[in-house]
């Protein structure tokens, strides 16, 4: 698939905002005032930030309210009403502890709930697609919510637990690489079967339907980036987990010292994201003899 | 509401005959003047003139090759639009209501006004039967030519699809497949008519007629048949050429 850089930016940062949404909706870290403002602004200008740039990939941006209609059967939709849902009771909750030192806890805990759920539709979104066998797997949705969790405790300083998901996340993100390897051919496709000739002989392209490119073709079948693949499977890897862990296993980890593991951990983010999209493969592929 | 209908009253669709398919491509040309001309944005082409035009069709022939180890490879022509799929996955995905399907004929249609270019039904099709116009930025699908089939100020002959309507070879088919004695259903059940990708569930209404069986030449060896008939009619040249093919041959 084409890895659009205003769907990664979105899919990466929104994670991290509504991730450090749901730490700060569970009161951790328990701060008030200013300091809860700086917080607060940072999750709302990731998660928020994050939705604006989705909308940069559309073509008629300007009908976008009418993406909360449909959530009954689209996860694109449900996504959008839990992701305002979200934002707002935390808004809500946000301006208490801000200007008025109250904590509603039970507010908090429905904020982190919603949070953790909008990141859960983000996943969905992929994860529902049959036609991309390797996003069609369990392991999407459970990757999408260790990144927005490990990236969420990474912001809110929550470093014992940040250490144990960040552990957790690298594991499950290394062997969910080698399992979506196996994907496409586990799905039993191939150019025989997608074509149903598959019992008269070996199947080849003799010649596309155009001579140049078209929508189908720049849209889901890219090759050129998965050449470098293990190689930035494993810089990625390094990045948003295996250096981080180290570091806050082996030493005592100030604020400076964190900025420094959350740039890692984004970079890693991002490399991987990028991956996700980059490596995977549309059935459509088939038609045009390439994957 | 994008959710999907139980069931249709009728299941409109086409059948394409793999055998007699010749890959002219007048379906294509003739479905993209329709469409341009008619029913919603028109089909758009970028840089149609430049060097590396691009443009949106909802109609396109792939032609492929088969070959298996025993016999001569053959060739296959390929069409392929939208097989308005009875579980259609494009139509469950959609956050706004624009793609629907229709619960009196089973036509997988866009309403234009509602889309806002997102492009996940287009991921969500196997097929790749649904193209998002770069001009108009809204996601263009065959419509099975639903402003012809109904249309009362066409000549009876032409209510049928464009592409069914310009076949100069008959291979495609337009018809019920909820109606068992109709011309597309007993076509598909006579030559096996087949779905694609039905590993993906999405229960296509269209069907592709495989390839008849090609009768097998006895060639021994010799894979020209016509060969023998091409033998060279004059076995010794005479006269002057005779001369100087005798003279030639000596030196």
């Amino acid at each position: 698939m084409h890895p659009a850089a205003s769907v990664i930016i979105f899919t990466s940062l929104s994670g991290l905002g509504f991730g450090l949404l749901f730490f700060l909706g569970l009161g951790k870290p328990d701060v008030s005032g200013w300091s809860a403002f700086a917080f607060f602004f940072i999750a709302y200008a990731l998660a928020v930030g994050g939705l604006l740039a989705s909308t940069f990939h559309l073509g008629n941006p300007q009908r976008a309210m009418k993406a909360f209609s449909q959530w009954r059967t689209s996860w694109l939709s449900r996504e959008g009403v839990v992701a305002v849902a979200a934002l707002l009771i935390m808004g809500l909750y946000a301006a208490l502890v801000i200007f008025a030192d109250l904590r509603i806890a039970p507010l908090g805990w429905l904020g982190s709930v919603l949070s953790i759920l909008a990141v859960y539709c983000t996943s969905m979104i992929y994860a529902q697609l049959k036609t991309v066998p390797r996003w069609n797997m369990g392991t999407t949705p459970i990757l999408f919510l260790l990144y927005a969790l490990s990236g969420g405790a990474l912001l809110s300083a929550q470093l014992h637990i940040a250490l144990l998901l960040l552990a957790i996340l690298t594991i499950v993100q290394i062997l969910s690489w080698m399992r979506g390897d196996l994907s496409f051919a586990l799905a039993g496709h191939n150019i025989e079967t997608a074509t149903g000739l598959g019992h008269l002989g070996k199947v080849r392209l003799l010649e596309a339907p155009h001579s140049g490119e078209n929508y189908l073709t720049r849209e889901m079948v890219h090759i050129i980036g998965r050449k470098h693949s293990f190689k930035l499977r494993a810089i990625a890897a390094l990045c948003l987990g295996v250096i981080p862990v180290a570091l806050l296993g082996l030493f005592q980890i100030g604020h400076m010292s964190v900025l420094l593991i959350i740039a890692l951990h984004v970079i890693g983010l991002f490399i991987s994201r990028w991956l996700f999209f980059a490596e995977a493969e549309h059935v459509v592929g088939l038609y045009y003899d390439k994957r | 509401m994008t959710a999907l209908p139980h069931t249709t009253a009728k299941k409109l669709g086409l059948v394409i005959d793999l055998d007699i398919c010749v890959g002219c491509h007048a379906c294509v040309i003739n479905c993209k003047e329709w469409n341009t001309s008619n029913y919603g944005a028109p089909l758009s082409d970028m840089d149609a003139y430049g060097s590396n035009p691009v443009g949106t069709f909802l109609n396109r022939i792939h032609t492929y090759e088969v070959k298996s180890d025993d016999k001569i490879a053959q060739t296959v022509h390929f069409p392929k639009s939208c097989l308005h799929c009875e579980d259609a996955p494009c139509v469950t995905v959609c956050p706004t209501g624009a793609s629907y399907k229709r619960v009196e004929d089973g036509i997988v249609l866009v309403n234009e006004s509602d889309c806002i270019g997102c492009g996940l039904c287009a991921w969500a099709c196997p097929y790749g039967a649904r193209e998002l116009d770069a001009a108009e930025g809204v996601m263009k699908k065959c419509t099975l030519c639903v402003d012809r089939i109904y249309n009362e100020n066409l000549p009876e002959i032409d209510r049928e699809p464009a592409c069914v309507r310009t076949c100069p070879a008959n291979a495609r088919h337009f018809g019920d497949f909820a109606d068992p004695d109709s011309n597309v259903s007993q076509m598909s059940a006579e030559r096996g008519g087949m779905q694609l990708m039905p590993q993906q569930d999405t229960k296509p209404v269209n069907r592709y007629l495989p390839p008849r069986p090609k009768a097998d030449i006895q060639t021994d060896g010799d894979i020209d048949i016509l060969a023998p008939f091409l033998e060279p009619v004059a076995e010794t040249p005479k006269g002057l050429l005779g001369w100087l093919d005798k003279a030639l041959e000596a030196l």
